[in-house]
């Protein structure tokens, strides 16, 4: 936006326009680390052999991870109760397996669903009010699931969950066997395919409008982009992936415990999406291998020092590095592109 | 009227706790969760006093009023001070840190179990008049709720560290230019409001428990509390603890299928119909 403003005032403003638009579609292209990136889960599958549980625990974070960052990133709706999605998105699995309706995708889709039906009702309860009263409401919607799912335990089976959930092949084809090794090549494929629709949501207008909604909500309508309709819209979008998070956490352990609906969940998710960086699509996945990988290592140890060092590096975070992993890694990039920069010109003089 | 008087008292015991963090939140506009933490702290002095040193039960309230305090200078000056100017996420994930990391070193410390209490004889026991039971203890929150409510309320009205503190708060940088130390009043503000999280999680052991997962527990309650109070409004507050206590336990008592879903309920449609909570005023 500024961009397109700025360069106007350059001498022909027809190709300034065009230029910023020629730089604004090519932003949207994969660049070589991305590609990079994705090698990991790749080469993770052949390198840790006996770890597919841990792999895929990870995959799965990430994409929750990811549906935050889309309404929190982009959008910048705080949330402290996007356990909520997660945990409907677990059960739809978990009580669909129950009555012998265990097809993955299927439940992919039915979850996906219910998860946004749930979001775009809550999302009308987030367009008033501030940070705080959107926190308190995404907190309070949270909880009163976890209640619910808490005392009904006649269908979602309580404190104990839902154990043994039988989950039909993949396609008929791939059965999810015992160490977990289908599990985390299907977790990957649906967080792939997901992150991919995610990218091109992010990239079009519509998620440029989330940028521009996030930085100034008062001038937006000015522009004609309709606030509170992009708001549901991602919000339920958010939801959606959220559920599909869920179910598959729950496909892959083939169980649903109640604790995925818990605060924990929420503050953990939110911590894991600050701690990569948001509003860059890959900060939630990057947060989501740091701090399962730490958890495995340091809860080995004694889980309570893991919680310790879990707060400590949040008080860090936010007293040293407010952009998490991936905002500080550019912040260092951009500085020293600078310094090189003013001594190229520094020589030159 | 028994149900509705334990509901007072339970009431009176979230006012306590809840009332620093209705002023830290509504007059700094520090969202913090850590709040429940030094509630912790006055609870775990007031037990290892009496358990372990052998002090009788009113003698360690002070102590679970003033090491709370201090706890709370040393972390304004070290921490909050910086964050006062910081997004409210900032704020939630700072304090959420602390959280953690106090949950984990009281369970190092103290291990996992909860803590016991034995209130001396004379606090114990009930009175029985026609038609209601009243625990002597209950009566004994009540009370001390009654005086903390008058006396806060009073100081910030009539005294002059009251009237300093709302020109500070509703406009600090005139009140700097009229010569008011801002950052002392805030210090000394944050360590009364922990003091008194300090003495109703003193009080409170009897009642609400004390273990490592303390600020946890809790921390949706004195939430609700201050959210539905209007932050800053110890009045407000108040009202809002009393109502909470009182349909927390009628609802647990009548309706246990639902538990605190009735709760969370409520506190979403207030804060939808009144964002600024129902006692509050909306902010300009």
């Amino acid at each position: 936006m500024t961009s397109v403003v700025s360069s106007a005032a350059a001498p022909d403003p027809a190709t300034a326009i065009h230029d910023s638009l020629r730089r604004y579609r090519r932003s949207a292209d994969w660049k070589p680390l991305e590609y990079l990136f994705w090698c990991l889960p790749v080469a993770a599958y052949f390198l840790f052999p006996g770890n597919y549980l841990l792999l895929s625990q990870i995959a799965v974070t990430s994409l929750f991870a990811l549906s935050l960052d889309l309404i929190f990133g982009y959008a910048g709706i705080i949330s402290l109760g996007h356990a909520a999605f997660f945990g409907i998105g677990a059960y739809t699995v978990g009580l669909l397996g129950l009555r012998g309706m265990g097809d993955p995708l299927t439940g992919l889709v039915l979850a996906a669903l219910f998860a946004a039906i749930l979001g775009f009702l809550s999302s009308f309860l987030l367009l008033r009010g501030s940070d705080l009263a959107r926190l308190m409401v995404t907190l309070g919607v949270a909880l009163m699931l976890y209640e619910l799912a808490n005392k009904f335990s006649g269908i979602t089976g309580g404190v104990d969950g839902i154990p043994g959930i039988e989950i039909k092949p993949v396609l008929g084809l791939f059965e999810f066997d015992l160490y977990g090794r289908v599990g985390y090549i299907y977790a990957v494929a649906v967080l792939f395919v997901l992150f991919w629709v995610a990218r091109r949501i992010v990239h079009s207008p519509f998620g440029q409008s989330l940028r521009g909604i996030q930085m100034n909500a008062q001038r937006m309508p000015a522009l004609g982009a309709p606030v509170n309709r992009r708001l549901v819209a991602v919000y339920t979008l958010g939801a959606a992936y959220a559920g599909v998070a869920g179910a598959v956490l729950a496909q892959t352990n083939q169980f649903v415990s109640l604790s995925v609906l818990g605060f924990e969940n929420s503050a953990d998710l939110l911590l894991i999406l600050i701690l990569g960086g948001t509003g860059r699509l890959y900060g939630g996945l990057i947060g989501a291998i740091v701090f399962i990988v730490a958890k495995h290592f340091l809860s080995d140890l004694n889980p309570q020092y893991w919680q310790f060092w879990l707060g400590l590096a949040l008080v860090l975070l936010v007293m040293f590095a407010r952009g998490g992993i991936l905002g500080t890694a550019a912040q260092w990039a951009q500085k020293r592109r600078q310094r090189a920069q003013s001594r190229a010109t520094g020589s030159a003089a | 009227m028994t149900i509705i008087f334990d509901g007072i008292a339970f009431g009176m015991l979230l006012f306590l706790i809840s009332v620093g963090l209705s002023v830290t939140l509504g007059l700094m506009n520090f969202v913090n969760l850590a709040h429940g933490v030094f509630a912790m702290v006055g609870g775990y002095v007031c037990v290892v006093l009496l358990n372990d040193w052998g002090v009788p039960f009113l003698a360690t309230i002070p102590f679970a009023i003033i090491v709370p305090g201090i706890v709370g200078v040393i972390l304004e000056r070290l921490l909050y001070r910086r964050l006062y100017e910081a997004s409210d996420l900032d704020q939630v994930l700072f304090s959420l840190g602390l959280v953690f990391m106090a949950v984990a070193a009281t369970h190092y410390f103290f291990g996992a179990r909860q803590q016991p209490l034995h209130l001396p004889g004379f606090l114990s026991g009930q009175i029985h008049l026609p038609g209601v039971d009243i625990g002597v203890y209950r009566l004994f929150l009540v009370i001390a709720g009654i005086i903390v409510a008058v006396g806060l309320q009073w100081s910030v009205i009539r005294t002059s560290f009251g009237a300093r503190l709302r020109a500070a708060v509703d406009n600090q940088r005139t009140a700097r230019g009229l010569g008011i130390d801002v950052n002392r009043i805030f210090m000394l503000t944050f360590a009364l409001g922990s003091a008194l999280a300090g003495l109703g999680g003193a009080l409170g052991v009897e009642m609400l428990g004390l273990d490592p997962e303390f600020p946890v527990k809790y921390l949706v309650y004195f939430l609700i509390v201050v959210t539905v109070g209007g932050g800053g409004n110890i009045l407000g507050s108040l009202w809002a603890a009393l109502l909470l206590g009182v349909a927390d336990m009628a609802g647990k008592y009548y309706v246990p299928q639902i538990g605190a879903f009735i709760i969370y309920a409520i506190m979403v449609v207030i804060l939808i119909f009144r964002p600024q909570g129902l006692f509050g005023r909306a902010h300009q």
